[in-house]
């Protein structure tokens, strides 16, 4: 069993809090580097696939998660920084500039969107962001002219400094931005976590009240949450319109925003951790579900409806068994192995929380 | 000097009088209780004093400032902590973040230097925490420092709390019930902590209290109130032999 000895406080605040950490996530990073050494250019752009999905869970965990505020209206914000990231390349950007503003532009009007929506609470605030999820569909086609509607819009080619990148050709050199991107973000979200915005989100997520009490302005925190996650999932919008070579009113629609939500309850809310691992599953269930589908009933046989299916069973199975997800799961076996073999089987039973003080609204 | 001053506060819901026009001023470096029945509207004064209610009439004045012109969240601003008689700590985050939310009214950095975590973050980060340290050695908290709230007993919650409004290093510390569930020990523990708060630290207290053996032990100054008034005030012993206060407490015809 490691003993953490903290000796100063940036022991407290550094990145990864002691050198075995720091070896495991560099060893994860460079296995991550070396990946396309090891796999062929299919499994590589699966791969690809998972990091853009965790790009989006990073951005949907920094608000549900972190601040408390389910939306179910992000597809609405993958659309507006798919779309803006295109369109500002096609007014002659480059990319290095029309991608990070993309997800700057989606964050703003994401922010502007919460202040009204976050008024709501619960299962209000859900409804409310249904709405946008539905709404993006109609205004893509209205914005005809920007949008190119029903028709949809190619991405236009990356280049960065004269390097050409494109998913299909170069599916490595995809990658590889993906992976930068996706390191960015994390850090980003690492970052946040350890300074006073992030502990903020915290308290409006577990008291509103009292976050009030320590001088916590509510609203404009929780709009600074959506802000900073709709960001997040503007990148992730905008690299998904790459992976899928083109896009349409339909492509963000209000699955895409179920998925989000289902996969960061499988993973684990409240932790960077969670949006990889649920990634993981959402990206990957597809294609196990058609590998076994083929192997039970022989290829050609459809079945409607059967991954939306299983989805829908693996998320209420994880709600009742394991609320904290796949991280939480991954957590107990890890202390069940430092402990041994002294873990007990009600370690994790959590004490009955006290009577709230009664809301004030 | 007065540091808080009410005067000719009411609060009404609806038809229930909550608070009816009541005044008191708390001096500089006291220890002031409020006592009463229960529904006496003790906890509502303290709700009005965060502002999180809204009196229908009255003056509120902190350190010759008008608090009815703050909002609830600047209130901690002016130097006002408080905690709060059911405990609202952060149950999903360990004690050490609860204490440095605490510190969240001497934040100095914007949300892009905290997205990069410049020097200048870090350099308050650690400031923040020396801070923090000192009420976490003062306190005694230091074996629950990285732990979750959500596995932490009540006893210990109870001073965590006490440890977050400590923290924003106020000048009135607001207590509502700060022994309410606590053991003997503890009881005596939070005492002599009271204490200390107003000779060490120079903090003026005004408190919420149930338990008598505390509030003569530790202040100076309690307010008695019955339905929304002032029963009496004076020292403690003036106050627990008023006849008033008996009346209120045992009923008529007790004495």
């Amino acid at each position: 069993m490691r003993i953490l000895f903290k000796t100063s406080y940036n022991d407290d605040i550094r990145l990864f809090p002691d050198r075995w950490v720091l070896l495991v996530y560099g060893a994860l990073l460079a296995l991550a580097f070396v990946l396309p050494l090891l796999l062929d250019a299919f499994y590589i752009g699966e791969v690809t696939n998972v990091l853009i999905w965790a790009i989006a869970g990073l951005g949907l965990m920094l608000l549900t998660g972190q601040t408390g505020q389910v939306s179910l209206g992000h597809a609405a914000f993958l659309a507006i920084g798919c779309y803006s990231n295109t369109i500002l390349i096609e007014m002659g950007l480059p990319f290095i500039l029309a991608f990070p503003l993309a997800g700057v532009i989606t964050g703003i009007v994401g922010a502007i969107i919460a202040i009204p929506a976050l008024r709501l609470h619960g299962i209000y605030l859900a409804i409310a962001t249904i709405a946008l999820s539905v709404l993006a569909d109609d205004i893509i086609v209205l914005l005809d002219p920007w949008t190119g509607g029903v028709s949809g819009k190619f991405p236009a080619m990356i280049t960065i400094f004269g390097l050409q990148i494109e998913r299909w050709t170069m599916p490595v050199r995809f990658y590889y931005l993906v992976l930068g991107v996706t390191v960015i973000c994390t850090l980003f979200y690492r970052n946040l976590l350890r300074s006073p915005l992030g502990r903020a989100f915290a308290a409006v997520r577990d008291s509103e009240v009292s976050a009030t009490a320590m001088g916590v302005h509510i609203l404009r925190t929780k709009c600074k949450a959506f802000g900073l996650s709709c960001m997040i999932t503007g990148w992730a919008g905008a690299l998904m319109g790459y992976y899928a070579g083109a896009f349409n009113n339909e492509t963000f629609s209000l699955v895409i925003s179920i998925t989000l939500l289902m996969m960061i309850v499988i993973g684990g809310l409240g932790s960077i951790h969670g949006a990889f691992f649920g990634a993981v599953v959402v990206a990957f269930l597809p294609q196990v579900l058609s590998i076994l589908k083929g192997a039970v009933l022989g290829g050609g046989v459809a079945i409607p409806g059967l991954e939306t299916g299983v989805f829908g069973m693996i998320l209420i199975l994880f709600i009742l068994f394991e609320p904290m997800g796949l991280y939480g799961r991954w957590l107990k076996i890890r202390i069940w192995f430092e402990l041994f073999p002294f873990a007990r089987k009600d370690m994790f039973r959590r004490q009955k929380s006290y009577l709230k003080t009664e809301r004030l609204r | 000097m007065s540091l808080l001053q009410i005067k000719d506060a009411t609060l009404k819901f609806g038809g229930v009088v909550a608070v009816n026009n009541l005044s008191f001023s708390v001096n500089e470096g006291e220890v002031y209780a409020i006592v009463g029945p229960n529904g006496a509207g003790k906890s509502t004064v303290f709700n009005l004093i965060s502002r999180f209610y809204q009196p229908h009439s009255g003056s509120f004045t902190f350190d010759g400032q008008d608090l009815l012109q703050r909002k609830a969240d600047q209130v901690a601003d002016l130097g006002i902590a408080r905690t709060f008689q059911n405990i609202e700590l952060f149950d999903h985050a360990t004690v050490l973040q609860n204490l440095l939310v605490g510190r969240h009214r001497h934040r100095k950095t914007s949300l892009v230097e905290e997205l990069f975590f410049t020097a200048r973050v870090r350099r308050e980060e650690i400031a923040h925490r020396e801070a923090v340290e000192e009420v976490i050695d003062f306190l005694d908290l230091q074996p629950y420092r990285d732990k979750m709230i959500a596995g932490l007993p009540y006893g210990i919650r109870k001073v965590v709390e006490l440890g977050r409004a400590l923290a924003s290093g106020p000048r009135l510390l607001l207590l509502d019930e700060p022994a309410s569930g606590l053991s003997v020990e503890e009881t005596q523990d939070m005492r002599w902590w009271i204490d200390d708060i107003r000779k060490q630290m120079g903090i003026t207290v005004l408190m919420v209290e149930h338990d008598m053996g505390l509030v003569s032990s530790v202040c100076d100054q309690v307010l008695a109130l019955a339905d929304g008034a002032k029963l009496a005030e004076g020292t403690p012993a003036q106050v627990q032999a008023d006849p008033a206060v008996l009346e209120a407490y045992l009923g008529a015809g007790a004495v």
